[in-house]
């Protein structure tokens, strides 16, 4: 039997006082999959992701990741995990304005304490094969909202996590940068990258993944597996 | 509550540091201003303070009695421009001796009814005024040892040499500012101490209309003796000398007062100026959103000006309450050291601080916001969505490319960033880093002054080096209870030197003889030191020529050349007991005894200079006290004593010059700390967002807190490479400053006292600062939920 990459069990978070945002989820995903986690606007999504990230801790239950404890970590602990085990895209891109594009794509690897000039090399490599290559030198705010997302996917990809997370990833685009970015999502899964996807968008869904997942109201309310993995 | 209202209680409550920020560093910049303030007025003040209170005598007049009559006396106080007068009254100078048959000193010993009148309202300080005829009170500076911890009532003093030997007794103790005698009895009481054949002496006292300047104090005084025979006035003072002795040691305190005042006035300026103008700055989205509401321009500068002014208000009454804390028991040190009424801080100097700091920080703000307010709504709107124009990407790419850890890099390049900013921490840290550095400089020059003063610094003595008795005065009580003694005339000088060179243990002495000569030009006599022996250790530190090395060669105090117009080189002629000496004076000497009119040359300059001390270092490792039993025993056929030498403790005002400078220093640190910490604050809350991506990508708490701090190692950096040469350049001026106010030149030793080393560690103070003040931000910036700082927009 495989070890599953995410196992989350009976997992309960709930903020402030009100009403729990996620309570009794449970999830496995296995190495290799594509998962879609889909759901109406504050149904918890994010706030799943962020538990499988080490960004937030569940009241209750246990989040393990690649055989990581990931609700047990001290912040330091966590943020080293990130490093190792955890790619993220984000809905706004989240680039760093004052870096260049190719500054931003190493910037995990030199966290992480990887030498310079080969983070660069791994970085040239990773802009080559997403086709944002020629912009590796400019600053992100002059590249459109798709080669953004290349370019943070890029970013997410450069310390080779076991695991990439991405929240809304073609939330802020047209569609053509949409399904290109959903196709490259698509690619990475055929190579064999496990895949985590937040969204709303059915379609995306449907394209890249190979499971989906429904939330409502914080609960796992269905686990659609669409065939087997790719 | 008004739209207005609100808006600024919620400006107010959100910012929260800010608002801290404003606060504490009004606070400090008014309890410095109160404690530097107060300090001025104080050190100015005591002298003219108790003179108006007393109705002290602009001129004191003494006239011999055999060679004028009452009457002339008496008609020279209605001379025209005086104003009042008192006296007539009968004078005598008269040596008492102590009852353990001590002789003291001569006392000028006026005959007064009662201590009160138009002019010289003596204060009684303790006990009565004298009426019997055997009654005397003291004055508190009268030459006889009065000892402040034990009262003088009661104490006999005798009056052998007069006829019938009266015996009188202490039954008070009083104050002259205008020091007018040494001591006062009833008017009948002046013939028990007349000499038969002789004629007591008229003291007159005047206050003149006009007695502003040397001039006018002249004027009067060829007034009021135009009546007198010439040769009748045995002496003449004016209130100007005194006022002028009394502000010698104050005058000292005022250059580094302002120095240190100036400095902490303007860093709090721009403290509070930048954290105002900071605060705006961050709120500019909030202004525009407030003027898209419909706030007019005028309402958002109000709003921002009272957003400023709340905290400012309760940060002045803090500083205020603290200041005059903290101010009180140096005042009361100063007091004890000036003879001042009073021990509070002025009311005045409360009133000008206090509205002062509110005033700077309501221009500031206003200035600041006055800018905003004019900004046009769509502008403000848009410099809050795209956080300003990029900057400094070519310094950002640059420490890239070091072979540091990133999470440093980021932060080295971060002031470029924004320039305006890092600009105004830098000019805090140079302020910070310039103040340590004075205070460094002052603490290290003013050590050098009490070194160069504490000459005569032997480890025993026979007789007392450092206090000189008056001719025929055998010894006296010192103030503190120690006897000052002299060697007896009938010992035999070479037996004693004899005695110190057969004493093991002895590595090197002098012997030091006092007379006074008179000197042409100037109408007081001038004590000469003579010396014998070797004098290398006794600490004396010239000013500028060399010591002198053979008879007729002298060095002497800055203030002896000025009083009389030489310089080192020149010859002078002294008139030594009737016949002249011509002496060459070949040095300046830092010496301020006698107010500085001292004579230092070799005993053999002076013809029949009997030694009245000796001072001798000791090889180290000897036993003090085995070595003074040794050499009483060697010297018991002399009748005198060996003692070891007391310690003689740093001066009062020295000492209270160095509280005050570590209490400034302290507070312009502080006061810088906290400016780097608002230019952190506000960096880190603008980054807040950033902050989370790097954490989302895997920075560890420990490399965000290494990118706050390493943001403002730069900043430290340069600030200390300039504050150190300003506070160098600022202790260049301060220092000769004081001399002057002192009216002495100063050993160049006090001057440069920085050693490169010392210089290093100095600058890396810039360093230390700035990594103080980003220290609680960099917390914060470390502790900041990842998921949170994400959904910040
Ligand atoms: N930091 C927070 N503090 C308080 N409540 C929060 C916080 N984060 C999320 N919530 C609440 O938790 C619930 C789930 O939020 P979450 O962001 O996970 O929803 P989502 O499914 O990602 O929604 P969307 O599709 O709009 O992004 C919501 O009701 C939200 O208001
Ligand atoms: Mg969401």
């Amino acid at each position: 039997m495989t070890t599953p990459v995410i196992e989350l069990r009976d997992v309960r978070r709930a903020y402030d006082d009100g009403p729990p945002a996620l309570h009794d989820a449970s999830l496995t995903v296995l190495p290799g999959e594509a998962v879609a986690i889909l759901g109406p606007s504050g149904s918890g999504k994010s706030t799943l992701l962020n538990l499988i990230a080490g960004l937030d801790r569940p009241d209750s239950g246990t989040v393990t990741v690649a055989g990581v404890r990931v609700d047990r970590l001290g912040e330091a602990a966590s943020a080293r995990y990130r490093r190792a085990k955890i790619g993220m895209v984000f809905q706004f891109f989240n680039l760093l304005d004052d870096l260049t594009v190719a500054d931003n794509v190493v910037l995990p690897a030199q966290l992480a304490g990887m030498a310079r000039a080969e983070a660069r090399k791994r970085a040239a490599e990773l802009l080559g094969a997403l086709g944002v290559d020629r912009h590796a030198d400019t600053y992100p705010g002059r590249l459109s909202g798709g080669e953004r997302q290349r370019v943070a996917v890029a970013r997410a990809l450069v310390n080779r996590p076991p695991l990439l997370l991405a929240d809304e990833p073609t939330g802020a685009l047209d569609s053509a940068s949409g399904e290109e970015v959903s196709a490259l999502l698509a690619e990475l899964n055929a190579d064999g990258q496990t895949i985590v996807v937040v969204t709303h968008d059915l379609a995306l869904a449907k394209s890249c993944t190979t499971r989906t997942i429904r939330l409502v109201d914080g609960h796992v309310d269905d686990d659609l597996t669409a065939g087997t993995a790719r | 509550m008004s739209a207005l209202g609100r808006v600024v209680r919620s400006g107010v409550g959100r910012r929260r540091v800010q608002t801290a920020v404003i606060g504490l560093a009004t606070a400090m910049a008014v309890a410095a201003a109160v404690l530097g303030g107060s300090l001025l007025t104080a050190s100015a003040a005591p002298f003219d303070h108790a003179f108006d209170d007393q109705h002290g005598a602009h001129l004191s007049v003494r006239v011999d009695g055999e060679k004028a009559t009452a009457a002339q006396v008496e008609a020279s106080t209605k001379a025209s421009g005086v104003t009042a007068a008192a006296g007539p009254f009968a004078t005598v100078t008269a040596a008492a001796r102590d009852k353990d048959g001590h002789d003291l000193p001569p006392l000028t010993v006026v005959g007064r009814a009662d201590p009160g009148g138009a002019v010289d309202a003596v204060t009684l300080l303790t006990g009565a005024w004298a009426t019997g005829p055997d009654q005397i009170v003291l004055s508190s500076d009268a030459p006889v040892g009065v000892d402040p911890s034990r009262s003088p009532l009661g104490r006999q003093l005798a009056f052998p040499d007069l006829p019938g030997s009266p015996t009188l007794t202490v039954v008070g103790l009083a104050r002259s500012v205008s020091r007018t005698a040494g001591a006062w009895v009833a008017p009948s009481t002046i013939a028990r101490l007349t000499r038969p054949g002789s004629t007591a002496g008229f003291q007159v006292l005047y206050r003149f209309a006009a007695a502003d300047t040397a001039e006018q104090v002249e004027a009067g005084r060829a007034a009021v003796t135009a009546g007198i025979p010439a040769e009748a006035v045995s002496g003449t003072r004016s209130w100007l000398t005194l006022r002028q002795e009394a502000a010698r040691e104050t005058a000292l305190l005022v250059p580094f007062l302002v120095a240190f005042g100036v400095l902490g006035l303007v860093m709090s300026v721009l403290i509070v100026g930048n954290v105002v103008a900071g605060a705006v700055g961050a709120g500019l989205r909030r202004i525009g959103v407030l003027k898209a509401l419909g706030f007019t321009p005028a309402q958002v500068v109000r709003a921002h000006v009272a957003q400023a002014l709340v905290p400012a208000a309760i940060g002045t009454a803090v500083g205020v309450v603290a200041g005059n804390l903290v101010a009180l028991p140096v005042l009361a040190e100063t007091r004890d050291l000036y003879g001042a009424a009073t021990a509070a801080v002025d009311p005045l100097v409360n009133v000008v601080v206090v509205a002062a700091a509110l005033v700077v920080v309501a221009v500031t703000a206003w200035a600041s916001a006055w800018r905003a307010g004019r900004l046009r709504t769509v502008d403000a709107l848009a410099v809050g969505r795209t956080g300003g124009p990029a900057r400094g990407r070519l310094a950002a790419a640059l420490a890239s490319r070091l072979p540091l850890p990133r999470s440093v890099t980021l932060g080295l390049s971060r002031p470029f960033a924004r320039p305006a900013r890092a600009v105004a921490m830098l000019a805090a840290i140079v302020f910070g880093a310039a103040a340590v550095t004075l205070a460094v400089g002052l603490a290290a020059s003013l050590t050098e002054v009490q070194s160069a003063l504490d000459h005569d610094t032997a480890d025993v003595t026979i007789g007392s080096p450092d206090l000189r008795l008056p001719p025929g005065v055998q010894a006296v009580q010192g103030p503190d209870g120690r006897t000052i003694s002299r060697v007896p005339d009938t010992a035999d000088r070479a037996a004693i030197d004899a005695a110190i060179d057969a004493q093991p243990g002895t590595l090197a002495h002098y012997s030091k003889a006092t007379r006074p000569v008179v000197v042409a030009g100037l109408s007081s006599p001038c004590p000469v030191s003579g010396f014998t022996g070797d004098v290398s250790f006794a600490g004396y530190r010239m000013i500028s020529g060399r010591w002198f090395t053979a008879p007729g060669e002298v060095v002497v105090p800055s203030t002896f050349l000025t009083a009389t117009g030489t310089a080192v080189g020149d010859t002078a002629a002294l008139d030594d007991q009737g016949r002249s000496v011509v002496v060459r004076i070949v040095g300046e000497v830092f010496d301020t005894r006698d107010d500085g009119m001292g004579i230092f040359t070799d005993a053999a300059t002076l013809s029949d200079l009997k030694a009245d001390s000796y001072s001798i270092a000791v090889r180290p490792g000897t036993d003090v006290a085995g070595y003074v039993t040794a050499l009483d025993s060697a010297l018991r056929p002399q009748s005198t004593t060996a003692e070891a030498a007391t310690s003689r403790g740093t001066s009062d005002t020295l000492l209270l010059i160095a509280g005050i400078t570590a209490t400034l220093t302290l507070v312009l640190v502080a006061v810088a700390g906290l400016g780097v910490l608002n230019g952190v604050v506000l960096d880190t809350r603008e980054r807040v967002h950033d902050i989370g991506v790097h954490k989302a990508l895997g920075m560890t708490p420990r490399q965000t807190t290494a990118t706050v701090l390493s943001s403002v190692v730069l900043v430290g950096l340069v600030g200390g490479a300039l504050g150190v040469p300003a506070g160098m350049a600022l202790h260049g001026e301060v220092m000769p400053a004081m001399a002057r106010a002192a009216g002495t030149g100063m050993p160049s030793t006090v001057f440069t006292v920085y050693h490169p080393a010392e210089l290093v560690l100095l600058g890396l103070g810039g360093l230390v600062i700035a990594v103080l003040g980003a220290l609680l931000p960099a917390g914060w910036a470390a502790r900041t939920r990842t998921a949170t700082a994400l959904r910040t927009e």
